[in-house]
């Protein structure tokens, strides 16, 4: 696959090393090319990348709020065709707060009305912007600041929300999960979600060296590893025709994950087998 | 010129039209209601060509608003009560993000009790939003309002966005005769928006709504504050020049019988008609008595205000809203801002109907100043 050198998203923006979610923009930002306008819910992304008057953005992008970057896309998207730009792509990020929680109903509406836009969550699986925060997003087992383990509780106590199958109960045209460790899996992705006529929804899981708690020179490593174990599987979902669009040779076990991460350090060895039964179902059913 | 019969909604709707937005998300509220029907009803009909979005609530509404005003473009919404407050958030983001939305406001209570009846809580409530804010007194200034806050709103040294209040009932579903201009017309008034720095271009693209830090943020809010206040020599020119094509003057204030009152009331919105009724009984008693109608609520016209009232020994000042343990907000920026001893009475909160009776009471009590808030109009086995 080849790769467009140009980059969208400048260097000398504020991420931490190894942030997973500026991988995933650039990538996706590489195959939308420059007539393309961004909206950014509020998070992590919005803050490192626009500190006024200085800027990372390439292309035209905006930010209202954080529960209504689907919204202000509508309106983006609707003035556009108003004026006739509909070459233009409209493309959202949000981070799995922003979409998951607080931005759920403005996406949900934007999804059944149909805009032509490209919505794209990156799922850190935490408020990592305040501070490491469970969201909808957490999954089972992991520590965070308001989901904390200790002696009466071992973090996390509900199964990660499903935002791609809540997105393709809308019945739109596009949905897909996706990795930053498998770009060219989420690239040809995006470049399929920017073809299509109608609302497009990705979710891209990112590892985030802060709120997962590893060394930031092994996010490539961890995303791999989530997808190598089942824990996060690559599919798509195009008219309704669902496919897998990855398949490890042989899956790892999810220990070799989880014990990679500070998060889920405190998990005693029946609960993460518990959570490798739950990823075993899963990837039995759809053939994983 | 033909008058047609029609609300204050339909009014509005007829302004919409005319002004042609390229974008209009709205979402349904009691009384604003009929606003979003007759304006999907000329799109339904093609009689404009503008993108309606059927957002699934307020703050949908006013954010696809602010976000297609970010393109460069003409947008309409329009709220009532509890959808405007849903909406509070992103009132203050599109007047810090310097948007020139229009949107119209149908004044109502706001819950709890839960009353869909009129008061002017609703808008009141957001007057430090940086938003400019007109009251209209009936139908043809409804309409009218909704036009010259464009021209106003779009003004390149203001880039603010207007909110048209209009009482909620009284004025959305009574009827009155309204002349609806002709496109020709409202075009000399009102050119296409053309914006001229910071929209969504590829061509040129910018960061629009970035994190700022304590460097540059209070800068942003002076900046805000240096527009609103010379916004009103903009709404003074869009004032003069409406008159000279249309032919109906609308000021900052309206002065009603005021020159030489010894006794003045000072209100906003539909009551004033109403309180002019009673101040020409109060003329035929040969009682000097008089009213001034604030119109453009934000900016807030002091200097009008002032010079119209200084005169006056006994003022009265009604609002239909409340600020608990301070008392009515107009009263008390009048009686801030101006050398004057205004008395304050709170009126009609939730719809209840303030009667000419209550407007004499008024009048009678202003002769006794006191600074505490006379609330006029409760039942009397409560107090």
């Amino acid at each position: 696959m080849e790769i467009p050198e140009k980059e969208f998203l400048a260097p000398g923006h504020r991420a931490c090393a190894g942030c997973g979610a500026t991988i995933g923009v650039r990538l996706a930002l590489k195959m939308l090319g420059e007539n393309t306008v961004a909206i950014s819910a509020t998070g992590c992304l919005e803050v490192i990348t626009t500190p006024y008057p200085e800027t990372s953005w390439e292309i035209p992008w905006m930010h209202v709020a954080f529960e209504n970057a689907a919204a202000v896309a509508s309106g983006v998207e609707s003035a556009l065709k108003s004026q006739g730009k509909t070459d233009t792509t409209v493309v959202v990020f949000g981070g799995d707060g922003g979409t998951a929680d607080i931005g759920l109903q403005a996406l949900s509406g934007a999804m059944e009305r149909g805009h032509n836009l490209i919505y794209i969550c990156y799922d850190n699986e935490a408020y990592m912007n305040t501070g490491i925060q469970r969201s909808g997003s957490t999954p089972y087992g992991a520590s965070t600041t308001t989901s904390p383990h200790g002696k009466e509780s071992f973090g996390e106590d509900r199964p990660k929300k499903n935002m791609p199958m809540i997105m393709a109960a809308h019945g739109i045209p596009y949905i897909a999960t996706a990795s930053i460790s498998y770009p060219e899996d989420f690239m040809k992705k995006v470049k399929k979600a920017s073809e299509i006529e109608g609302p497009a929804y990705i979710h891209l899981q990112q590892p985030c060296t802060t709120g997962w708690g590893y060394s930031p020179e092994k996010t490539i490593e961890l995303g791999r590893l989530a997808v190598e174990t089942g824990s996060w599987i690559l599919y798509e979902i195009e008219e309704g025709e669902f496919k897998v669009t990855y398949r490890p040779l042989q899956r790892r076990a999810v220990k070799e994950y989880l014990n990679a991460q500070k998060r889920f350090k405190h998990l005693t060895e029946l609960e993460k087998d518990r959570i490798q039964s739950h990823v075993d179902a899963v990837c039995i059913e759809l053939k994983v | 010129m033909v008058l047609k019969v029609m609300s204050a909604n339909q009014a509005i709707a007829e302004a919409v039209k005319l002004a042609n937005p390229n974008v209009i998300p709205v979402y349904p509220i009691t009384p604003q209601t009929t606003i979003s029907e007759y304006l999907a009803k000329f799109v339904a009909d093609g009689d404009i060509s503008a993108e309606y979005i059927r957002v699934e609530s307020e703050h949908s509404a006013i954010s696809a608003a602010l976000g297609a005003s970010g393109t460069g473009v003409r947008v309409f919404t329009a709220t009532s009560s509890q959808g405007l407050a849903l909406m509070h958030e992103i009132i203050f983001a599109a007047a810090g993000l310097r948007a020139p939305i229009v949107m119209a406001d149908a004044n109502r209570a706001l819950s709890a009790p839960l009353s869909i009846w009129n008061d002017q809580q609703d808008s009141i409530s957001e007057r430090d939003s940086g938003w400019m804010q007109v009251y209209a007194e009936n139908g043809q200034e409804a309409l009218d309002s909704i036009l010259i806050a464009y021209r106003v709103s779009e003004d390149h040294s203001v880039l603010l966005p207007s909110m048209v209040c209009i009482d909620g009932f009284i004025l959305t579903h009574t009827v009155d005769p309204v002349d609806v201009p002709g496109k020709g017309d409202v075009d000399k008034f009102l050119p296409p928006y053309k914006p001229d720095h910071a929209y969504l271009d590829p061509k040129r693209p910018m960061s629009i709504g970035t994190f700022t830090d304590p460097n540059y943020y209070m800068e942003a809010r002076h900046d805000m504050e240096l527009a609103l206040v010379g916004a009103k020599d903009v709404i003074a020119k869009a004032n003069a020049e409406f008159a000279e094509i249309f032919g109906r003057t609308y000021d900052f204030i309206e002065k009603y019988r005021s020159d030489d009152a010894d006794t003045i009331i000072v209100a906003m919105g539909s009551i004033c008609s109403t309180i002019k009724d009673v101040v020409d009984e109060h003329r035929d008693n040969g009682e000097k008595v008089g009213l001034v109608r604030v119109r453009v609520f934000r900016p807030f016209p002091t200097k009008e205000i002032y010079e119209a009232i200084k005169g006056a020994s006994n003022i009265g000042v009604l609002d239909k809203n409340i600020s608990f343990s301070v008392g009515g907000v107009l009263h008390n920026e009048i009686n801030a801002k101006m050398d004057v001893k205004a008395n304050g009475f709170i009126v009609g909160l939730g719809g209840r109907d303030i009667k000419p009776t209550h407007i004499s009471e008024i009048i009678e009590k202003t002769k006794n100043t006191t600074k505490t808030t006379q609330w006029i109009g409760l039942n009397k086995e409560e107090l």
